[in-house]
């Protein structure tokens, strides 16, 4: 027997025989000229392993890593290492939601479809909006596929996109964007690192989207986005953090249209980036227009609730190139983690989850200022991370301290150039470690930093 | 059992509103509304709080409203329903993966970058291509980024004027949403009476505003398009690329590769061929192969070995950029990595030969119950139609369909392919067992029986589920997308 194939070949070769087939010739319509032969020859493995051999392999490969709950990290930049309840994984770990493919058929699939209909309410009661859709792949195309949207909507072919977006969202807009004919322009921030009064003028975009809190950890200013892009016959749009809905306004309190973002934050481990799970909620006007799977209320024959997908005449397996999009797989099982999470935190443990938080960054931005060998980079408020500079008398870059932190099993902030460094944290982070962390810092500078 | 589970919303919400899953603060909150201003939330979104009893309940209760692989046979075609092998998801779950960040420097995440610079070596091997990128999410968003390629390469030589992807009328609806995506206008490339593409056709449609082709081989029928060598010729003869879409490469696994069928690009769907589950519609991952001409163009990063150190490299002037924030789904490649080094060469070649094998028994035993649109052997899935059974007894494919989940299946894909009326694609896998197979036929049987005995049973079905026929009129019409 071979891995997992519950019949073998002998019994294989003697079904086909019993209805007038040979296993040899099965496949004959593959042509000689394309067959593959002397397989022995490839750069493969011949035989396969036994479980305990690849339990062995996998786990050579998973120890070599080193580990943010071994290491003490400071890493966010759009992925965050929150709690993850043990619920979660074994909800999500039954074999019905595991293994079970998109609900086609709504009455052996009521669970998925459930789900779903939970996620896309969490999300908009999180987001104030009022339709929500399956899931997006991540928080990055899900930017790219929300100005898609804006696009359709408005029929224009140009948005405004501030650069205090993530630049991996950038980087993703910007394939979409010109691979589709349509244009990106990218606005710079201002001196708070906010884009409050960068917005353009013109009846000619789509949209202006923003991320608050943006890629700096700044809160930004949605009144002033719904209000300029509105004024310019424009869509606001905005990639919003879920767990900083705990704390700050929703998209939907300020007028916002399109809110996108990456729910990993809410109950899905941090993997080196994946799978994610990108979120889209909108206005009921951009229904019709809206990407991938949406899940709706019904009732079945005898009356009683029933859940189905729904407004599919927008999908590719109908409209096929005049689709809104081409997305069919998404991330269900991710989104019914988030679901999961949102469910046994409820509004006060979110909040209590995006509080700490919160006051943890801030906590330790003060505690490195204190130091006096950092600078304020903005003079604005952040949620979770924030972005601090070396000073210029510091003889010592960015990655030279992340080289010197990493050799005492800590990995620093993201080095967004010499002088400036990115640190998250959430309500994971003790004070005791940040205080190391800030005593390490100051040795390191002690040391290196004045030679 | 419960047989209805309210919404979550609709609980009562009775316990103590504090946080027990993390540790109390231990630094001092600021005022935040002071601290945030006007952006402070003076309301909480309404989100119920729950004890974990009940979150824990509910979806419990939900998730036993669910068929999945391990229930019973789920012969959905094109979407390669085989088994999820534990040991997968154990080995995606182990700490020393799952607490890795994107972000980490290279030499703390040796092992991940070791994985994926492997894996690229064994998708190479197996499908015949020069390098791979772990970008794409799913299947559909692997589909984008080849087409994306084959739009910058043509661009790269300034050969502008190809705007045309041509793709047969039997192929999924992303191959064409995808292409339009990319700009590219749509030419249908018709079948002939075989089930396979029309060569003619192929042929007529050929001219210097081609930019590609995109097939699905074997294709959606089930049928291996045995001139395929012919057709890529022809479209590069004609100064275009070939897509190959990897829906149904469980059917060609070790027997031949797209590579040596002339393609130039191919997205595999891990979650089909490579057993990594589907999670009632995701995460998969669409991990896209290319050959060298298309390289330059590959998103970032990609994996590199640089002196005995793995590193991913960003540096790709030509590349058409990021379709997704960092790496990809490697959780999801874990489960890929384990899967191909539990069967090695030999047994992935044995996987497409059950594949193929338990199609063929099965479309055998059913030909004398079922109408075939095209009676060709078939690759791992075939489809029948439910024709006769509608023209003789009334009796709709759907009511087949929804029979078949009383007695304990998930039906095949219906309605699909949109050539095929009345169509039922079926792919058992090489993960069904002889029991399952048997099982299969001898509801096929009955139903067919039962399409000419007792109509009525087939139409009211399913009767044995949670729910009965959903009012999908309803649902459309007066939509309720949210509580």
């Amino acid at each position: 027997m071979s891995g997992y194939i519950p019949i073998n070949r002998e019994k294989r070769s003697e079904l086909l025989e019993s209805v007038g087939i040979k296993l040899e010739n099965i496949f004959d319509s593959i042509p000689d000229d394309i067959k593959l032969k002397n397989i022995e020859n490839l750069n493969l493995p011949m035989e396969g392993m036994s479980e305990s051999e690849i339990v062995e392999a996998l786990s050579e490969l998973a120890e070599r890593n080193k580990r943010v709950d071994q290491y003490d990290s400071y890493l966010g930049a759009g992925f965050y290492d929150h709690y993850i309840p043990a619920v979660i994984n074994h909800i999500i770990g039954r074999q019905e939601f595991l293994t079970s493919y998109t609900p086609y058929q709504a009455e052996m699939s009521q669970g998925t479809l459930q789900a779903i209909f939970e996620w896309q309410s969490y999300i908009c009661r999180l987001t104030g909006l009022d339709v929500s859709n399956s899931s997006m792949y991540d928080g990055a195309s899900a930017a790219a596929e929300a100005l898609l949207l804006a696009c359709r909507q408005t029929r224009k072919e140009k948005v405004w996109v501030s650069e205090g977006l993530n630049p991996e969202y950038i980087e993703t807009i910007k394939t979409y964007f010109e691979s589709g004919g349509l244009e990106v322009e990218i606005g710079k921030l201002n001196e708070q690192g906010t884009s409050a009064g960068t917005y353009p003028e013109g009846n000619d975009y789509a949209a202006f989207m923003i991320q608050s809190p943006n890629f700096f950890g700044i809160v930004e200013d949605q009144a002033e986005l719904v209000e300029t892009a509105h004024m310019n016959k424009a869509m606001a749009v905005v990639s919003a953090d879920p767990i900083s809905l705990g704390l700050l306004k929703k998209p939907g309190d300020y007028g916002v249209d399109i809110a996108c973002g990456e729910a990993q934050p809410l109950g899905v481990p941090l993997n080196f980036g994946g799978p994610a799970v990108g979120y889209l909620a909108a206005k009921n006007r951009l229904l019709r227009k809206m990407p991938g799977r949406i899940a709706g209320l019904t009732k079945d024959s005898e009356g009683k609730q029933a859940i189905v997908l729904t407004i599919q005449a927008r999908e590719q397996h109908i409209r096929r190139e005049k689709a809104t999009s081409n997305i069919c797989t998404n991330q269900a099982l991710l989104a019914t983690a988030a679901t999961i999470y949102l469910a046994l935190n409820g509004k006060s443990g979110l909040k209590e989850v995006a509080e700490q938080s919160a006051a943890k960054a801030i906590y330790l931005e003060q505690a490195l200022l204190a130091t006096g060998y950092f600078e304020k980079v903005y003079d604005s408020p952040f949620f979770r991370e924030f972005a601090i500079r070396l000073k210029d008398e510091i003889n010592l870059t960015t990655n030279d301290l992340n080289n010197k932190l990493l050799e005492k099993e800590i990995i620093g902030g993201v080095a967004l150039d010499d002088r400036i460094w990115l640190l998250a944290v959430t309500e994971k982070k003790s004070k005791e470690k940040m205080d190391q962390f800030v005593a390490n810092v100051v040795n390191i500078i002690l040391e290196e930093g004045s030679k | 059992m419960i047989q209805e589970t309210p919404l979550i919303f609709d609980l009562p919400q009775n316990a103590d509103k504090q946080n027990r899953l993390i540790k109390a603060c231990d630094v001092k909150k600021p005022d935040f509304k002071e601290y945030y201003q006007e952006d402070y939330a003076e309301t909480l979104p309404d989100i119920p709080d729950l004890a974990e009893i009940q979150v824990v309940r509910h979806f419990t209760n939900m998730s036993s409203k669910n068929f999945g692989v391990e229930n019973g046979p789920y012969i959905l075609g094109s979407c390669t329903m085989k088994y999820n092998p534990k040991i997968n998801e154990d080995m995606a779950a182990l700490p020393g993966f799952n607490n890795t960040h994107p972000l980490q420097p290279s030499e703390t995440v040796q092992g991940n970058l070791e994985l994926l610079y492997r894996l690229e070596i064994l998708l190479n091997e197996i499908f015949g291509m020069d390098a791979f990128t772990f970008q794409p999410s799913a299947g559909a968003h692997g589909e984008l980024v080849g087409v994306m390629m084959i739009k910058a390469y043509h661009q790269a030589r300034q050969d502008t004027k190809r705007k045309i992807m041509l793709i047969p009328d039997s192929a999924h609806g992303t191959n064409p949403a995808s292409a339009a995506m990319a700009e590219f206008d749509i030419r249908e490339v018709k079948s002939n009476q075989h089930g396979r593409v029309d060569l003619d056709d192929l042929k007529n449609k050929l001219d210097d505003t081609v930019a590609g082709i995109m097939l699905t081989n074997p294709n959606t029928l089930g049928i291996f398009e045995d001139e395929v060598k012919e057709m890529t010729d022809l479209v590069h003869a004609a100064g275009g690329l070939c897509y190959y879409d990897g829906a149904n490469a469980n059917a060609i696994l070790m027997q031949t590769r797209p590579g040596d069928m002339g393609f130039d690009v191919v997205h595999l769907n891990v979650h089909k061929t490579f057993s990594t589950p589907h999670g009632g519609g995701g995460p998969g991952a669409g991990p896209v192969g290319v050959k060298d001409i298309l390289k330059p163009f590959l998103p970032t990063p990609v994996v590199e070995k640089k002196n005995d150190q793995f590193v991913l490299d960003h540096d790709l002037p030509q590349s058409i950029g990021k379709v997704r924030a960092f790496t990809g789904s490697f959780g999801i490649y874990i489960r890929t990595y384990a899967y191909i080094l539990t069967y090695g060469a030999e047994g992935l070649k044995e996987v497409s030969e059950a594949a193929v094998a338990n199609a063929n028994y099965l479309l055998e035993k059913l030909r004398n119950h079922y109408e075939l649109p095209f009676d060709v052997p078939p690759m791992h899935e075939f489809v029948i139609t439910g024709q006769k059974q509608k023209k003789e007894n009334g009796v709709k494919t759907t009511d087949i369909a929804k029979r078949l989940i009383d007695l304990g299946f998930h039906p095949p894909t219906v309605y699909f392919p949109l050539i095929v009326p009345e169509a039922m694609m079926i792919e058992p896998t090489e993960t069904e067992t002889e029991e399952g197979l048997e099982g299969l036929v001898s509801a096929f049987i009955q139903i067919a029986k039962e399409a000419k005995s007792d109509p009525d049973l087939l139409k009211t079905s399913p009767h044995h589920m949670p729910i009965r026929r959903p009012d999908e009129t309803l649902a459309a019409r007066k939509p309720i997308l949210k509580a």
